[in-house]
């Protein structure tokens, strides 16, 4: 590589790796630009393909954190791309106003998907503005304005959404409303009954397993019992499916595995197929009326944009073939299996695996101790994101496609990376 | 730095799912190669019995779905490459390892892993069955790319022995099934790397593409069947083997016979018995009626492909016998301009005399130099000497002895291996030279010490690397909180396992109607 042009992409081009670093702090966000240099985790990536990202550097790494599964079918998924391609020959983001071609096709495709009580989508452009909007229905809905969700929960930082998760994100904005937005702790069926007995709940949402708390796993029965503590109370449950659905659990829906039927679901990140963005929510008939009451009741220009409907609907066949449930079967006991070896070498140091199909939590015996992990993995080249509400907890997410090959490496690399880290703590307790 | 992705071409419509059953299977293939011989057994059993189970439907399905061959002869072969192979080789061991102590070395069996099977209209449920068996026999995944004329009886056949297998413990995926085979996908699973072993049983261009795929291949060179029968020979039995082997199914297989050549001092008695087994013998003129009939422009006609003798008799206009099998065409000289000394795929045997055993074997190495080469040969005969110098002289990699071909040389009644796939070896451009038999189908892993008698050997008695599975494979995704729960099954998953939905060919369909609305506009 000349210096001149080292990184010349044609659109743009850069001297070198620093001064993208620089003009990324300049420009665009330098709190987060100088995180994940300070974290060991210098990346600006370039090329992608498959389940692999590469650094400006040339360094490849294994992709286990998928955005949280947006690259559930890798990156730039050759079939993907085709229907973008070709799907880009004729459509465009379309009008978001009229009936359309693609939003309905993909309209009939998820709800055909679905569990069976769910009848009608909407369209967002992002998981947060889906959650808003499934918020936003609810209440509708039932008449009712509060939202109840389980403390640590991540639904997304839009307006609405925001109010569910942890105040870390809401009160930065002066967004933080309690009042309207009840927290209980995870896997606390008292707690959660007590604040649902005002019969003033308009929902309880639920991701699944919630991702950005580390996947802690529902305890056995937990969601189930929810769904009947919403029965009981008339409040909707809203199952968030962001990051548990698109076959990662080795089902299409996460939640069908719980034999709940949601009255709302909502999925975003991977049914974009990593090339489009798009979101939707799926709503029951009772929840669906506003859109007879009002159509234009919630507008979003790019929601619902007709290339994101192709990709959605490529993405979705992709994901619900036999094919891939099976692949995701094998992959998740292949990789279940491995871990669980590591684990046995490493007992005081790698002390939990949360595991439902591909979607895994790896604990680790620090309060940091993901971070450790994280910058050792991207040394040795995996790619996977400590638990930003529970620092202790790495997110482990394979891909759904990721081939016997490629899951034997990621756990050679993975063994070294969980044993260097713990030597990284060790030694630092000592100096401590 | 921009890649080259904007020339990606476009995959062809089943391309890409086609790839994912091939991804399946490797994964499917991984979990296999490390069973145990017992579970292997009660899987090949269970498949072998679910196939024998419908190989009656299955036969008459065939006939139906393809217009070919005889329904009672598809059951036979459909039983014998079911719960047949299986009995065939219970006994022999791909799976154990054998230890050779006074040799200093350990053989482990290892699987080939994918086996990409090409299966045949002629013979297509036998083909997949038999091949299926064969995988299973030796741990392999298979998946099935069956004739587009026999698609939907071989993706049923193979269906039902899926399930049966899975059902007995066989991981998830060790046998798929192409719904809607087509020459992009076929190519594309056949070049694709993952593939490896082709097991290419169909015409010949289908078979030189495989061996061009860069893949491991096992494809078989078409047959021409000479028959020689002397004067030494059972005439009774000779007569009815012959009939009975040419109009087995209706003669659309490569190994039915396709010229008797008949030493003309057992010609007329042979004729004789031959016609009282159900042949008629055609005159010159109706000889020439049926040759213009079945090669019109001296080339086959595809469509009296395993149509009956009768049927063929009266569309020549030729009065047969009702209970005819099969029509007999005297000529004098095997030549590539003779029509009737090619491959027929119907029930017509062509018929040269020759005055001597010596000119006899002459003409069937003619026959031969026509088509057929590396594949099989018959004789009907008592005379060792005379046995030897044909089957020395004429290039095929068997010969049938007193016995009719077609069942003969597939070793169905014979003590070769039983097969569906005869190799033809190199004498017909194939890497095999053999019956396609499971041994074909795995490799084996060399433990050699060092030959030196100062350096001991270890004893290996009783270890092994295979296991039973522990449950299901692979096991079902449950919560790692929740693992001893019994497996949910989940009420609303719309399963895709159809014919893919070709979103591409939706968009373009669109793209058209446009076009020819803004045309007509
Ligand atoms: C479970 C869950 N829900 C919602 C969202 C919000 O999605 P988006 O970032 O597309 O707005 C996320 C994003 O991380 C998520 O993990």
């Amino acid at each position: 590589m000349s210096d001149a042009t080292a990184l010349d992409y044609g659109f743009f081009s850069f001297a070198s790796k620093d001064e993208v670093l620089e003009k990324s702090k300049e420009y665009w966000n330098p709190g987060k630009t100088s995180f994940w240099s300070e974290s060991g985790v210098p990346l600006v990536i370039d090329r992608r393909e498959e389940y692999f990202i590469y650094d400006v550097s040339g360094k490849r790494l294994i992709d286990v954190h998928l955005n949280g599964g947006t690259y559930n079918l890798g990156h730039r998924n050759r079939e993907m791309v085709q229907a973008i391609t070709v799907a880009m020959q004729h459509f465009d983001m379309g009008n978001h106003h009229f009936p359309s071609l693609a939003r309905t096709a993909l309209a009939e495709a998820l709800i055909a998907s679905a569990p069976q009580n769910l009848t009608k989508v909407i369209y967002g452009s992002g998981g947060g503005e889906a959650i808003d909007i499934a918020i936003k229905t609810a209440r509708h809905a039932t008449q009712k304005r509060k939202i109840l969700s389980i403390i640590k929960a991540y639904h997304g930082h839009t307006g609405l959404a925001v109010g569910t998760g942890d105040d870390r994100f809401s009160k930065l904005f002066l967004s933080d409303n309690e009042e309207d937005f009840p927290h209980v702790p995870f896997n606390d069926l008292e707690a959660m009954e007590e604040v649902l007995k005002g019969r003033d709940i308009a929902a309880v949402i639920m991701e699944t397993i919630p991702a950005t708390y580390g996947f802690p796993l529902p305890n056995p029965g937990y969601l189930e019992a929810v769904k009947q503590l919403c029965e009981k109370y008339d409040a909707l449950y809203i199952a968030d499916e962001v990051q548990t659905g698109l076959m990662r659990t080795g089902e299409l829906w996460g939640i069908t595995k719980h034999g709940i039927e949601p009255d709302i679901l909502v999925t975003g990140k991977g049914i974009s197929g990593g090339m489009y963005p798009i979101a939707a929510v799926l709503v029951s008939e009772r929840c669906a009326g506003w859109l007879t009451e009002d159509g234009f009741g919630h507008i979003s220009t790019f929601g619902g944009a007709e290339l994101g409907c192709i990709a959605a609907l490529k993405a979705l066949e992709i994901c619900n073939r036999a094919e891939t449930r099976s692949m995701v079967h094998y992959i998740s006991d292949f990789i279940g299996r491995g871990l669980r070896e590591i684990q046995a070498t490493y007992p005081d140091w790698f002390i939990g695996i949360r595991q439902n199909g591909v979607v895994m939590g790896l604990e680790f015996a620090d309060p940091q101790g993901a971070k450790f992990v994280m910058k050792r993995l991207y040394e040795n080249g995996v790619w996977a994101i400590f638990s930003t509400l529970d620092p202790r907890v790495l997110q482990y997410k394979p891909g759904i496609l990721v081939k016997p090959e490629l899951a034997e490496e990621l756990l050679d690399r993975t063994e070294v990376g969980i044993a260097k880290a713990r030597a990284d703590v060790m030694s630092e307790r000592k100096f401590r | 730095m921009v890649d080259t992705m904007f020339e990606m071409p476009l995959d062809p419509a089943g391309v890409p799912r086609g790839r994912a059953m091939i991804e399946r299977a490797e994964w499917a293939a991984r979990a296999f190669a490390s069973y145990d011989s017992a579970t292997v057994q009660r899987i090949v059993d269970a498949a072998a019995q679910a196939g024998a189970a419908r190989a009656k439907e299955f036969a008459e399905w065939a006939v139906r779905e393809t217009g070919y061959g005889v329904a009672e002869h598809k059951l036979l072969k459909n039983l014998a490459c079911s719960t047949g192979i299986a009995a065939k080789y219970r006994a022999s061991d791909y799976i154990d390892v054998v230890v050779d102590d006074a040799g200093k070395m350990v053989e482990i069996p290892r699987p080939a892993g994918v086996v990409l099977a090409l299966t045949p209209s002629t013979n297509p449920v036998a083909t997949v069955m038999f091949k299926i068996t064969l995988a299973l026999l030796t741990r392999n995944a298979i998946v099935i790319s069956p004739h587009p004329y026999a698609k939907a009886v071989c993706a049923e056949a193979a269906r039902t022995m899926a399930a049966a297998a899975v059902a007995a413990g066989a991981p998830d995926g060790c046998i798929q099934v192409v719904e809607e085979p087509s020459i992009p996908l076929i190519n594309a699973l056949m070049t694709d790397p993952r593939t490896d072993v082709i097991l290419a049983t169909g015409g010949t261009p289908m078979v030189r593409a495989a061996y061009r795929s860069g893949n491991p291949a096992i494809g078989v060179g078409p047959g021409n069947v000479p028959v020689l029968v002397d004067a030494t020979a059972d005439i009774n039995a000779t007569a009815q083997r012959i009939v009975d082997s040419k109009s087995f199914d209706n003669s659309i297989l490569c190994t039915n016979e396709s010229v008797l050549i008949v030493e003309e001092a057992a010609s007329a008695a042979l004729l004789n018995a031959m016609t009282r087994a159900g042949a008629h013998v055609l005159s010159d003129d109706e000889r020439d009626r049926v040759r213009d009939l079945v090669f019109p422009d001296g080339h086959f006609d595809p469509k009296w492909v395993g149509k009956d003798a009768t049927a063929i008799a009266s569309a020549a206009n030729v009065r047969v016998n009702a209970r005819t099998k099969i029509l007999v065409a005297p000529f004098d000289l095997v030549v590539p301009e003779e029509p009737l000394a090619h491959e027929k795929l119907c029930p017509v045997l062509g018929l040269v005399r020759v005055p001597t055993v010596g000119r006899g074997i002459d003409a069937a190495q003619a026959v031969l130099r026509i088509t057929g080469q590396g594949h099989s040969a018959a004789i009907h005969s008592s005379n060792p000497q005379t046995i030897m110098a044909f089957s020395a002289a004429v290039r095929v990699l068997r010969v049938s002895v007193n016995v009719g071909n077609s069942l003969g040389a597939s070793g169905i009644e014979t003590n070769l291996a039983p097969t569906m796939t005869i190799g033809t070896g190199f004498l017909g451009r194939s890497s095999v030279g053999e019956n396609l038999e499971p041994k074909h189908l795995i490799n084996w892993t060399r433990i050699a010490y060092n030959s030196n008698a100062s350096v001991p050997m270890a004893n290996f008695a009783g270890l092994t690397p295979w296991h039973a599975p522990e449950g299901v494979v692979p096991t079902y995704p449950r919560a790692s909180n929740d693992a001893n729960a019994a497996p949910l099954v989940p009420s609303t998953v719309a399963m895709s396992n159809d014919a893919p939905d070709e979103l591409r060919d939706e968009i373009r369909r669109l793209i058209i109607e446009e076009l020819n609305a803004i045309v007509r506009g």
